[in-house]
């Protein structure tokens, strides 16, 4: 299986263990990823508070370097803002062939042009419908039951667009989970909000976000996410959410593919466990890391 | 006036998208801000459609959106809730609204920085903000998060693309065909 792969911003930085992860975890899959070549910025949730059209214009141009290259026409994104941002281009020129006409007249100045051939899918969407489940558990060489998971999901790789799990009731993450041994934490937050940016304008309410999502947590060994702003809001403000909340909500959190490498047997190196802000001790002696 | 004129037509965007509006409060049952909001969504809709432009603007319901989309996802008249509410912060960053400038600053060395490297350069991005703010205390807050990113080698300095400015194009580009409507 090959795909182009988008890992965004983030994951050249706060995230880095995301991309180390995704890729190792895939490679063990068999399937190939090309990266895009100087790939530039989705623009985020911030750019649309700037200006519409380059909130448009960022993505269409990343799509427009995936149509260069050959032989491929689907994308991985691991990131659900870059996840959303590349979707909605998608989505929005379907259904208005004038929008592509507008695009295209903005990356033509730059000799780029895009058709909207390329087919976006988000790293869960991929490990959950095109990865067949028997593949994963007969990939798995490390039995995790002795693990409660709780899947954290977030907004973005769900709404608006509801295109390969439930946006109110998402499940793709529970069979995962089960095919590698551990167990599903039953929860009501998977798909809640966890502030996303606003942990750096709007702290004061973001706080009670995460607060919530901690607090639901506590049973699990673990809270597993699949975006880069919902594991930097849940495991780097621990400390000030506790010390708001006056109760111990510490918890483990990492990026899916660290677990599904994890089970895999793929060392804690390749899976950049170091870089994680929030896995405790204990998570790493149970998963014998 | 530009500023002026600019307004008036953003605003009129943010009518048009709500106007079939039929204040059933879906949006705001589903929205996880509406503790911290003076005005709940629904009765900004309203405000919209009856024009209070200032009132709106001057709210801060659209600055607490976090675009979890939820209402958009549910609301029964399929109207692009969250889209209207990022209309609005566009509307807060083009005229240069005094009362949002914190938030607004932030969205604006997002895109300036993204616009300079290519790719988000969290240091840079994140001093600019916080210098923004002209309050000390925040560059505190903040402090011992960035060291321990970058003490995880999490935050670099530079980015893989070779080609400077490689957005510039882009972004006149967008200038230019925003100015023509």
């Amino acid at each position: 299986m090959n795909y182009l792969y988008y890992p965004g911003c983030s994951l050249e930085g706060p995230a880095r263990e995301y991309d180390l992860s995704t890729r190792a975890l895939l490679n063990s899959l068999d399937v190939s990823l090309t990266e895009l070549p100087d790939w530039t910025c989705c623009g985020a949730t911030a750019a649309e508070s700037v200006s519409y059209l380059l909130s448009l214009a960022l993505p269409a141009r990343v799509l427009a370097i995936a149509e260069r290259v050959d032989d491929c026409d689907q994308v991985v994104v691991p990131c659900s803002s870059c996840y959303l941002n590349l979707k909605k281009v998608e989505e929005k020129v379907k259904k208005d062939p004038a929008l592509l006409e507008k695009l295209n007249i903005v990356l033509g100045a730059e000799d780029l042009s895009f058709t909207n051939s390329t087919k976006v899918k988000h790293l869960l969407e991929v490990l959950s419908k095109d990865i067949c489940l028997d593949t994963i558990q007969k990939k798995t060489k490390k039995n995790l039951a002795s693990l409660t998971i709780a899947p954290y999901y977030g907004c973005q790789c769900l709404r608006p667009y509801s295109v390969f799990d439930d946006p109110e009731v998402p499940t793709t993450m529970g069979p995962l989970l089960k095919a590698v041994g551990a167990k599903v934490h039953q929860w009501g937050m998977g798909p809640k909000c966890c502030g996303a940016s606003q942990m750096t304008t709007k702290s004061d309410i973001a706080v009670n976000y995460i607060t919530d999502i901690l607090r639901a947590a506590k049973g699990a060994d673990a809270i597993v996410t699949v975006c880069p702003m919902c594991q930097m809001n849940l495991d780097a403000y621990q400390e000030k959410v506790c010390s708001a909340a006056k109760e111990d909500l510490h918890i483990s959190v990492l990026y899916l593919p660290q677990l599904l490498g994890t089970a895999f047997g793929l060392s804690a190196e390749e899976l950049g466990y170091d870089l994680n802000l929030s896995v405790s001790k204990n998570l790493k002696q149970k998963m014998k890391l | 006036m530009e500023d002026l004129k600019q307004k008036q037509s953003l605003f009129k965007d943010v009518q048009k998208m709500v106007q079939s509006c039929i204040q059933c409060g879906t949006c705001s049952s589903s929205c996880l801000a509406v503790p911290a909001m003076e005005h709940t969504p629904r009765h900004i809709w309203r405000l919209v459609q009856l024009g209070y432009k200032e009132e709106v603007l001057n709210s801060k319901t659209f600055i607490y959106c976090a675009s979890c989309y939820y209402c958009t996802l549910r609301c029964p008249r399929g109207l692009p809730l969250t889209q209207a509410m990022a209309k609005l912060k566009e509307i807060a960053v083009k005229t240069n609204l005094k009362k949002h400038k914190s938030s607004m600053n932030f969205y604006k060395y997002f895109v300036k920085n993204v616009c300079c490297h290519g790719r988000v350069n969290e240091i840079e991005l994140m001093t600019n903000y916080l210098i923004s703010t002209k309050n000390p205390l925040v560059f505190l807050k903040y402090a011992p998060l960035g060291m321990k990113l970058m003490g995880k080698g999490k935050l670099p300095f530079g980015n893989a693309l070779k080609e400077k400015g490689i957005l510039d194009v882009l972004f006149r580009k967008v200038k230019e065909v925003e100015g023509k409507i």
